[in-house]
């Protein structure tokens, strides 16, 4: 309720309702063809989303058409839980059934990275460059998501994955950027463009993939594959980011939307 | 004298398609045995294991001395053409249709006479050479060749309807992205094949080689799956009235038994594309092939499958994906089936270890890609149905034939074959 | 092997064969095999003035009969006889036919044997009979181009040809004198005279052989009664007598190819038997399905040497009126071959000529007849072959 008795959920559904608060759709969608991170071949890979047709309105289901999907809990648009990475394993409430599901809808900090990235795809986000953003948009709030923006998610296809010899590059935090941004500013999650919340070439970060290592070891979230983060304001939005309840699940494909409040400036 | 093939012109898109027919499709039990012998391209008779006699056509007992143990043994293959005629009308449509066809009969060396397909450069009272082949229905024949190589043999009608010759013809390699891939595209390519698609998965991650396929004649990259439905489902819309030989070189394959993995996700790779895989392949390519299998000078004539050797008997080293190449064997064996009314060949070329990345460790000796495209493009010009590649298929195979159960003892209680 | 000296086969005294039948033939027709040779024993039984009840002795061939055999007929037609056969020879059947009844009514196994062959002729008859002749024509044969007899023949013909040196104008020939031979004859389906020339121009089929070479196969049958010669006084009917037979089957099995028929090798036991020669024949029936195999018989049953068939050919008149009257009602290659009735068709044209009773052009003083039968190509080569030697009354 508001100071002056009118309920804050009506409210916001009558913005909902009236489009002056806006949802916006940051998922890819899920595709066969959309690409998974790629791991050295010796180790268990990311599995493809894969469908098969059961029935189409055919001799298998006259009135129906229904499909089996197949899929790892890390294809596409996906969020990471806590006991996915070695350093939350022990944690407790870390798998995406038995988070607190108040993780699931936070204001949104988006930091734009989009030039720097465009001009260097291995472009490190530090400590600094959050410094510096805190100063222009004011600092990062307790318990919200962050999102790296990089403009990534307009690539498509080998750009996207942007596999070399020497592996992928792509940007990513640096680990002090992550100890800044789990231990300073107590975010729950941080979220990506690219296809994991690790630089494309992390592995050779101290520690390695300091992104997984330090916000799981946290206890603190993961989102990858977001699209359509160049259509937030850098702060004001709600982030709306609940996985699939899976049992013991390290993560899963899902949809996250955020709710943008139009300025109408 | 045997004319070049040409290249066919476009199909006529106004015409109906010419729909298989096939040549005579019954046989014997024992005349089976013949025919499985031609399928490797061995031209065998029943010799009597007690008088020595040779006999023909297939039979239950020597016709010299009645004893009962006649066995299948490899003939020499020269023979001399004492009669010929030229037949121009037939009850059977597939000869109907194929007139004037040339038969005679051959006295050969190995010291009866047969009735034998007679291929155009044969001269009167010649002498010849005899092949033992599948026809389109399946069965073994026999055709006596020119003693010596001609011109343009290759080219013969008659024989052509025994051959699966890449000349002229569009074929899909389905995976490219390996060196063996690379290899059969290059052999395919050289044989003269009109169009090499060459299907590649997740165009989004690099692979080795890609630059130098890209600019091997004829080569067309397609995208495909074939662990995706949607992807096989969507080329075979694109190209599927075009594949006249179909060639599976995508494998996965990784070392290890059952008991000592942990899970079933590889296992389970595995399938998805050694068994699934294929069977999304023939879903997606089969009927088309089928509808063309006499379709002109291109027709659709030959599904080629790559299989380990231990498709036929487990090696528990590679124990896993040993079970999962015996699941393509097997589905190999219904596509024949499912094949038979078209005279589309199933092919299938069995080799030992490949020299490969997954059997990096494996002593020779090897075979290397180059060397299976190369024995792939060989058996299709000679249409075979079963090769085994390489010294260690060769010696498998024979193993094998000789009692299957034997076999399993030595890979399973050893070090291995 | 040797030879066996004639003396120790029985002679057949006393049996003779009479009531030669012949149902018209017709291209085709959708009745089956039943149906014709229905007619073939009603016409033997009206014949010969007696009752089926009398008929104690039954023998079929027969292409078409399936699924039944000589036993579902006796049942299907009324007859219970005392002896029963079923020959499977093709156009050794009237010769090997006779042997049997003639046997049959020698030691008293029954008194009157019906021999009759008929077979139906359906649009897919042909067809039908060629794809499941034979497990060795099915493996070995059939598959190389689906020729049918066409191309077996083609082959032994090209063989012959080229061993011997006969040319096309000499089976020509014998074909040309069949057809104005059958000219007269009011059951054969080919009615034009043919020409050397066209027999030499005509569509060909399986080269070397063409459309003349070929017979029509249509639907039809043939029969005869063997009885005692007691039998057939009693009865007041026209007979004629065994001098002698001979069977042969697979015949040479060694020969590359076919290029002499079983014939060869009981030919002197033939005519010792029959105590005749060559010289003394006055009617040559042979198996026609084509001329090359009319040809082998000349030679093989002793006409003349092997590889002289063409110059005999060259050198006699085949024609009724001519040096020697070969084939007198015009053969198969003019008549129509009506499946298994091809090999009775000769043994009741030499029937009606011993005993003055030609349909068509009468051989003057038929005294001595030969009948010779051959089929079957199991798989390269014809396997069966046959031969009797008939006397007229009074001879």
């Amino acid at each position: 309720m508001t100071a002056n008795g009118t309920s804050v959920l009506a409210t916001l559904a009558a913005a909902i309702t009236s489009g002056s608060i806006r949802t916006v759709d940051l998922t890819h969608t899920l595709d066969p063809d959309f690409p998974v991170i790629i791991l050295p071949p010796e180790f268990g890979q990311c599995a493809r989303f894969r469908v098969e047709e059961v029935s189409r309105y055919d001799e298998r289901g006259p009135a129906w058409y229904w499909r089996n999907f197949s899929c790892s809990e890390h294809t596409g648009t996906h969020f990471d839980a806590p006991v996915h990475w070695v350093s939350g394993k022990d944690l407790p409430n870390a798998s995406v059934d038995s988070i607190p599901v108040e993780g699931f809808v936070r204001p949104v900090c988006v930091v734009d990275c989009s030039a720097e990235s465009t001009a260097d795809e291995d472009f490190l986000m530090t400590r600094d460059f959050l410094v510096a953003w805190e100063e222009e948009h004011g600092r990062i709030p307790e318990g919200c998501w962050v999102l790296m923006r990089t403009d990534w998610s307009k690539r498509s296809a080998a750009a996207y994955l942007n596999m070399r010899e020497d592996g992928a590059h792509s940007p990513g935090p640096n680990a002090d950027a992550i100890r800044f941004l789990v231990e300073e500013r107590n975010i729950i999650g941080f979220g990506t463009e690219t296809v994991g919340t690790d630089a494309g070439q992390a592995t050779h970060l101290s520690p390695p993939y300091p992104a997984h290592y330090l916000l799981h070891g946290a206890g603190r979230y993961g989102l990858q594959c977001l699209a359509n983060l160049d259509q937030l304001p850098p702060t004001g939005a709600v982030l709306i980011c609940p996985p699939l309840k899976i049992k013991h699940g390290s993560g899963s494909p899902l949809r996250v939307l955020a709710l943008v409040e139009e300025t109408g400036a | 004298m045997t004319e070049a093939i040409k290249r066919p012109a476009r199909k006529n898109p106004q015409k109906r398609t010419v729909l298989p027919t096939l040549p005579p499709t019954s046989r014997s039990r024992k005349a089976l045995g013949f025919t499985a012998a031609a399928a490797e391209g061995r031209f065998v008779l029943q010799v009597c294991e007690d008088c020595g006699a040779v006999t023909y056509p297939p039979r239950e007992a020597c016709p010299k001395c009645l004893a009962m143990d006649l066995a299948w043994k490899d003939m020499p293959e020269g023979g001399l053409l004492i009669a010929e005629t030229t037949i121009r009308t037939s009850t059977n449509v597939y000869f109907r249709e194929r007139t004037p066809w040339r038969s005679g009969t051959v006295a050969l060396d190995a010291g009866i006479t047969v009735l034998a397909h007679i291929h155009g450069d044969v001269a009167e009272d010649g002498r010849v050479r005899m092949i033992a082949r599948t026809d389109k229905s399946g069965q073994g024949v026999l055709m006596a060749l020119p003693e010596q190589e001609t011109a343009n043999m290759a080219d013969d009608r008659q024989l052509r309807e025994l051959t699966c010759d890449p000349k002229h013809r569009r074929v899909l390699i389905t995976d490219g992205r390996t060196p063996l891939g690379q290899a059969m595209a290059r052999a395919v390519s050289e044989a003269g094949a009109a169009v090499v698609f060459v299907g590649i998965a997740e165009t989004w991650r690099p692979y080795a080689g890609a630059d130098r396929l890209a600019a091997i004649p004829n080569v067309e990259i397609m995208a495909l799956d074939v662990t995706d439905t949607i992807s096989v489902d969507e080329l075979a819309g694109e190209i599927g009235g075009r594949v006249d030989i179909l060639i599976n070189t995508a494998e996965h394959v990784r070392a290890g038994g059952v008991m000592d993995r942990d899970g079933i996700v590889t296992a389970r790779d595995e399938m998805e594309v050694n068994y699934f895989g294929l069977m999304r392949l023939i879903q997606a390519f089969g009927p088309g092939m089928r509808f063309r299998g006499a379709d002109g000078v291109n027709s659709a004539c030959a599904w080629v499958n790559l299989l380990s050797v231990y498709a036929l008997s487990n090696w528990p080293a590679y124990g896993s994906t040993s079970a999962s190449q015996a699941a393509a064997y097997s589905l190999s064996q219904c596509l024949r089936g499912e094949f038979h009314s078209s005279g589309v060949k199933v092919v299938n070329a069995f080799f030992g270890p490949l020299e490969e990345d997954w059997r990096q460790q494996l002593p020779p000796p090897k075979v290397t890609p180059e060397g299976l495209a190369k024995a792939v493009v060989g058996a299709l010009r000679q249409g075979l149905e079963d090769l085994a590649v390489g010294a260690v298929a060769e010696d498998f195979l024979v193993r094998w034939k000789e009692d299957p159960r034997v076999l399993e003892r030595e890979l399973t209680q050893s070090e291995g074959v | 092997m040797a030879g066996r000296s004639a003396s120790l086969r029985q002679a057949y005294d006393g049996v003779v064969a009479a009531v030669p039948i012949t149902i018209p033939y017709e291209r085709f027709s959708p009745e089956p095999a039943h149906w014709w040779i229905a007619r073939a024993l009603g016409s033997l039984v009206r014949g010969a003035k007696i009752t089926p009840k009398d008929i104690d002795g039954f023998c079929v061939s027969s292409f078409t009969l399936f699924p039944d055999t000589a036993v579902g007929l006796t049942q299907h037609l009324g007859l219970t006889p005392r002896w029963l056969d079923h020959i499977p020879m093709g156009g050794a059947s009237g010769v090997v036919g006779l042997r049997r009844a003639a046997r049959a009514v020698q030691c008293g196994d029954a008194d009157i044997v019906a021999c009759v062959a008929g077979d139906a002729n359906h649009v897919d008859s042909f067809r039908r009979m060629l794809s499941s002749f034979s497990r060795f024509a099915q493996d070995a044969s059939y598959p190389y181009g689906s020729g049918g007899p066409n191309a077996s023949f083609a082959l032994m013909t090209d063989h012959y040809m080229k061993t011997y040196g006969a040319k096309r104008e000499d089976l020509g020939k014998i074909c040309v004198a069949q057809r104005e031979n059958a000219l007269s004859f009011p059951h054969a389906l080919m009615k034009k005279p043919l020409t050397l020339e066209q027999y030499m121009s005509a569509r060909p089929i399986a080269d070397p052989i063409a459309l003349f070479d070929c017979v029509m196969p249509c639907a039809g049958a043939d029969a005869f009664l063997v009885m005692s010669e007691e039998t057939a006084k009693d009865l007041g009917l026209p007979a004629v007598r065994i001098l002698s037979t001979i069977e042969r089957h697979n015949a040479f099995p060694d020969d590359p190819i076919q290029i002499r028929g079983g014939w060869e090798m009981d030919r002197e036991e033939l005519w010792s038997m029959a105590g005749v020669t060559p010289d003394d024949v006055d009617l040559l029936e042979t198996y026609d399905d084509y001329p090359i195999i009319s040809m082998m018989q000349f030679e093989d049953l002793g006409f003349c040497k092997k590889g002289e068939g063409a110059e005999f050919v060259r050198s006699h008149d085949l024609t009724n009126s001519g040096s020697f009257p070969h084939n007198t009602s015009g053969g198969q290659l003019s008549v129509g071959q009506a499946g298994a009735s091809g090999g009775y068709l000769g043994m009741v044209e030499a029937m009606r000529q011993l005993t003055g009773s030609a349909l068509g052009t009468q051989v003057e003083q038929a005294k001595i007849a030969v009948v010779s039968g051959f089929g079957m190509i199991n798989y390269d080569r014809g396997l069966c072959s046959g031969a009797a030697v008939l006397a007229g009354a009074g001879t």
